[in-house]
């Protein structure tokens, strides 16, 4: 019998995990003991923190993208298609067009999606940098902006990547600065709960960074609607503010399929936070954004997730106990300004230090970025 | 689960997520609920008991009060 195991997703969790598998169950695959599918209705893989650098016209949409054909190990299999339904009593996958596929193991690793719609008027009326489309209109707005007043907004949590909202408005006072338009724009930076940040040291060195770069901070600021007409924004908490650009972190949810398996509310799969098998359900697992567990919803946070779950995966087809778990490492880079960058390492319960930006952290990150494509291969 | 005098319609259960995880759980569950609903969050995290009423201050929601267990709390909220 060969031992089935599906991976739904082509993400960065996604795109490590079969690649560490590869590696992993080497012998079984070549003795047709073991198969590894990759389902996804994407034939690219797509890195989101380039997005983040487009609105500054640094880097493309372009750069964002490439096939998984050329990422992933030959001997997985890469079946495009769109997972529709998870039965977890029969363990299979629907799919859009071609059937029910059998799993034995099964990782969820479908991501987060972006929700707009939840606020009134934001879809219409706010800019983000969170998928190509909108990063290269931010980005057009953004050329065009001489004047007035730009808000970065932080509408939903949990959101992909906790650090691009301080980064994005740290970045855009320098490009500003750059071009000596700061002077004609007041910027203001928002978070829905009493500070800057979900984690204190970030809060408190954002806090600073805002100070001494004269950027307002609003907290306890929950966006209730948005009105682009009038360019106002009203917040759960009284508070109405103008703009003349919004910029917002959208509102994310998981995935319609995990609620209607059962697997979690809101679409995100509940999981136990070290093994990451899911709560309710046999061989199942959740890695990345679409995994609940108390940490950030960050590319490190996947790729270290699609370490551990390799590793237990592994021991059960060995019909060995799996032993690896996973204890919430995450590491970010933080852009400080378009020169600046500082770095952040941490684990459950962790606050992470902050340390003083450099320049040479800078482009540690941009050398990341582009070493990233060694990460997806499940190289480092 | 304990007895409450609050009768909750929903409960959050936040215990073992950190600061401030509980609170940005329960500002996204109030967003969503109908007006009138009590919301019970569970949290195990001794700083939601400022940050919780805190944030229901600045709004028109009603935090309605604490009750403690062995390893966790309960807080009640009523949407506004």
């Amino acid at each position: 019998m060969t031992h089935d195991i599906i991976i739904v997703g082509g993400g960065t969790g996604g795109t490590v995990l079969a690649n560490r598998l590869a590696d992993r169950l080497a012998p079984e695959l070549a003795a047709g003991e073991a198969r590894v599918t990759l389902l996804t209705d994407d034939p690219d893989h797509v890195y989101k923190p380039t997005f983040l650098y487009v609105p500054f016209g640094e880097k493309t949409v372009e750069e964002s993208r490439r096939p998984l054909a050329e990422l992933v190990d030959d001997r997985i299999d890469i079946h495009v298609d769109r997972a529709t339904a998870v039965d977890t009593d029969r363990q299979t996958v629907a799919t859009a067009e071609s059937g029910d596929l059998a799993y034995d193991q099964l990782v969820l690793a479908m991501g987060a999606q972006l929700a707009p719609e939840k606020v009134p008027g934001l879809a219409e009326g706010a800019h983000h940098f969170y998928g190509p489309e909108g990063a290269v209109a931010l980005r057009d707005a953004l050329a065009e902006f001489e004047e007035g007043h730009l808000v970065l907004s932080v509408v939903g949590v949990p959101h992909m990547c906790p650090a691009a909202p301080v980064e994005f408005v740290l970045m855009v006072d320098d490009w500003l600065r750059q071009r000596g338009r700061r002077e004609d724009v007041e910027l203001t930076y928002t978070y829905p709960i009493m500070r800057a940040h979900g984690i204190q040291t970030i809060a408190d060195w954002a806090t600073e960074e805002f100070e001494a770069r004269d950027i307002t901070l609003e907290t306890f600021f929950n966006v209730e609607e948005l009105d682009p007409e009038a360019g106002t924004v009203e917040t759960m908490e009284g508070t109405e503010l103008d703009y003349d650009l919004f910029v917002a972190i959208p509102p994310h949810h998981g995935n319609d399929m995990v609620a209607e398996a059962g697997l979690g509310e809101d679409g995100w799969v509940a999981v136990d936070r070290h093994t990451l098998e899911a709560d309710n359900a046999e061989n199942v697992y959740a890695i990345g954004d679409i995994a609940d567990v108390p940490t950030s919803k960050a590319g490190s946070v996947a790729h270290y997730e699609a370490g551990t779950v390799a590793k237990r995966i592994t021991s059960r087809v060995r019909d060995e106990v799996p032993t690896a778990v996973y204890e919430g490492k995450t590491v970010c880079f933080l852009e400080a300004g378009l020169e600046e960058a500082t770095f952040v390492e941490f684990g459950y319960g962790d606050e992470p230090v902050v340390r003083e930006p450099t320049s040479a952290l800078h482009w540690s990150k941009l050398a990341y970025n582009e070493a990233y494509w060694l990460t997806a291969r499940g190289l480092i | 689960m304990s007895e409450t005098a609050y009768e909750p319609d929903v409960t959050i259960d936040a215990r073992g997520a950190t600061c401030p995880g509980p609170l940005m759980d329960l500002i996204g569950k109030v967003k969503e609920a109908e007006s009138g609903t009590v919301i019970e969050l569970l949290t195990s995290d001794s700083g939601s008991k400022n940050d919780v009423p805190d944030w229901v201050d600045e709004t028109d929601h009603e935090y309605l009060g604490i009750e403690e267990d062995e390893d966790y709390w309960r807080l009640y909220v009523k949407v506004a």
